[in-house]
């Protein structure tokens, strides 16, 4: 069994159980309930943002803060899949190689798969084996995002938005969005023109929170990824949010919609893999398509009638 | 529904500074539906293999231009062996003697591809010699 390899540190195990839940094979869930037991002990941090924001330096960078501190670190960064082909270019790691043969990290790449919110949808489990593995803390790398991919405000404890000076006017930054859901705003290659101008839209955008008493207020930082400056502020400002997560009681409210969303998503797969394999095997689906070619039947009723055939109506 | 999808580590390690051969290596296994773990530029084995492990890759493919493959190949090719990787794929492209092909291959390097190799016979060798493992 992998899981038992796994708690024993087998890093090997822990990679091969992790392309085992990526390719979603029936004998990675015996292995993920062996392992859910042990998990929920590492600190989860998202790092998300646009495309060339410079979301991989400062991971690397990250790492190294945190190694500095003794702490055992995960990465999972995520790179889009190629919709036409299926085939996907995963090239994080290029930024954090130095980190390769430390015992002390684990990185994983994975492909988006399909999935449209910024993660993959192994995203979750992945966590979940670095998290078992013993790592302290586990941090995710979001693909290179819009406005609107903000799944990863539901998958990770703290999450920072890395923003790049000359990205737009300060109306992009009150839209609706990625930067609804930052606990932390960083304003990477800050030695860039326009970087205090950006930080300060950010700011006066954050202003506008009004947050209650006793509500965390977040901070706009500068960091230069690429020279390590603004990394060691950062770091403290990671602690301070998870301080703030333990104190207030929100640590416990986020692992509680942390749990129903991984719940939720494996009731919704595991429904649809029920019912839509039955369905094709039995030649139902088949009927329905012909019926919906001659208009015989609508989506609707089609959907209404195999789920009254099942057994949860 | 479950799927395996082949992982392939691309790399080059050593010292040379000409990446455009994986790159186009990299791009062609994407298009062939692939899943690419690029690292870059001045891999040592050790980063190899490791990352090799960590990202759980059916297949290592290597760009060489430097000269130096017969020293960093095999160096590889140990070190999977010291990790009980040997089960991983090792393959090798660039500018490569015919002569020095045949110690590459007792040295575990599976396949060398020399320069003028298209990537479509690259992708049909990784096809048909590469099965993600079970």
């Amino acid at each position: 069994m992998l899981a038992e390899r796994v708690l024993d540190g087998d890093v090997r195990a822990a990679a091969r159980l992790m392309r085992d839940i990526d390719d979603r094979m029936k004998s990675a869930v015996d292995e993920l309930k062996v392992l859910y037991p042990h998990t929920g002990n590492a600190f989860i941090i998202g790092l998300t943002g646009p495309p060339g924001a410079g979301k991989s330096t400062l991971v690397d960078q990250i790492v190294a803060g945190f190694r500095k501190k003794d702490l055992l670190v995960g990465v999972v960064a995520i790179d889009p899949t190629s919709p036409f082909s299926g085939g996907a270019i995963l090239g994080d790691r290029i930024r954090m190689n130095r980190h390769a043969d430390d015992a002390g990290v684990f990185i994983r790449s994975l492909g988006t798969r399909g999935a449209l919110g910024g993660l993959s949808r192994s995203t979750t489990d992945v966590v979940n084996v670095m998290d078992a593995m013993g790592m302290d803390v586990v941090i995710i790398e979001t693909v290179g995002v819009g406005q609107d991919e903000v799944d990863i405000v539901s998958a990770a404890h703290t999450t920072a938005v890395v923003m790049v000076p000359g990205l737009g006017d300060d109306i992009q930054a009150i839209k609706a969005g990625i930067l609804e859901i930052g606990d932390i705003f960083v304003v990477n290659k800050a030695d860039r023109d326009g970087a205090d101008r950006t930080a300060r839209e950010l700011s006066a955008m954050l202003e506008m929170r009004h947050p209650e008493e006793g509500e965390w207020f977040p901070q706009v930082l500068k960091t230069e990824g690429s020279r390590g400056v603004g990394i060691d502020e950062l770091i403290a400002e990671f602690d301070r949010h998870h301080d703030f997560l333990k104190t207030s009681g929100h640590l416990q409210r986020l692992t509680e919609e942390r749990n129903a969303k991984l719940f939720t998503d494996t009731l919704r797969d595991q429904l649809f893999e029920a019912v839509f394999g039955a369905i094709k095997e039995d030649g139902t689906y088949r009927q329905i398509l012909d019926g919906l070619r001659e208009r015989t039947t609508d989506p609707y009723t089609a959907v209404e009638r195999v789920l009254a055939q099942s057994s949860f109506s | 529904m479950a799927e395996r999808r082949l992982r392939i580590l691309v790399g080059k390690p050593g010292l040379d500074g000409h990446d455009r051969g994986a790159k186009i290596i990299a791009r062609a296994f994407r298009d062939a539906g692939f899943e690419v773990i690029y690292t870059g530029l001045h891999q040592t084995p050790e980063q190899i293999v490791s990352a090799a492990i960590q990202e759980d890759v059916d297949l290592i493919a290597l760009s060489i231009l430097s000269g130096a493959h017969n020293t960093l190949l095999p160096a590889v090719y140990e070190l999977m062996k010291e990790k009980k990787a040997e089960d991983i794929v090792l393959m090798a492209g660039g500018v490569i003697p015919e002569t020095d092909i045949p110690g590459l291959k007792a040295a575990g390097i599976r396949e060398v591809f020399t320069p003028g190799t298209s990537t479509e016979t690259i992708v049909e060798w990784v096809r048909t010699k590469v099965t993600p493992r079970a």
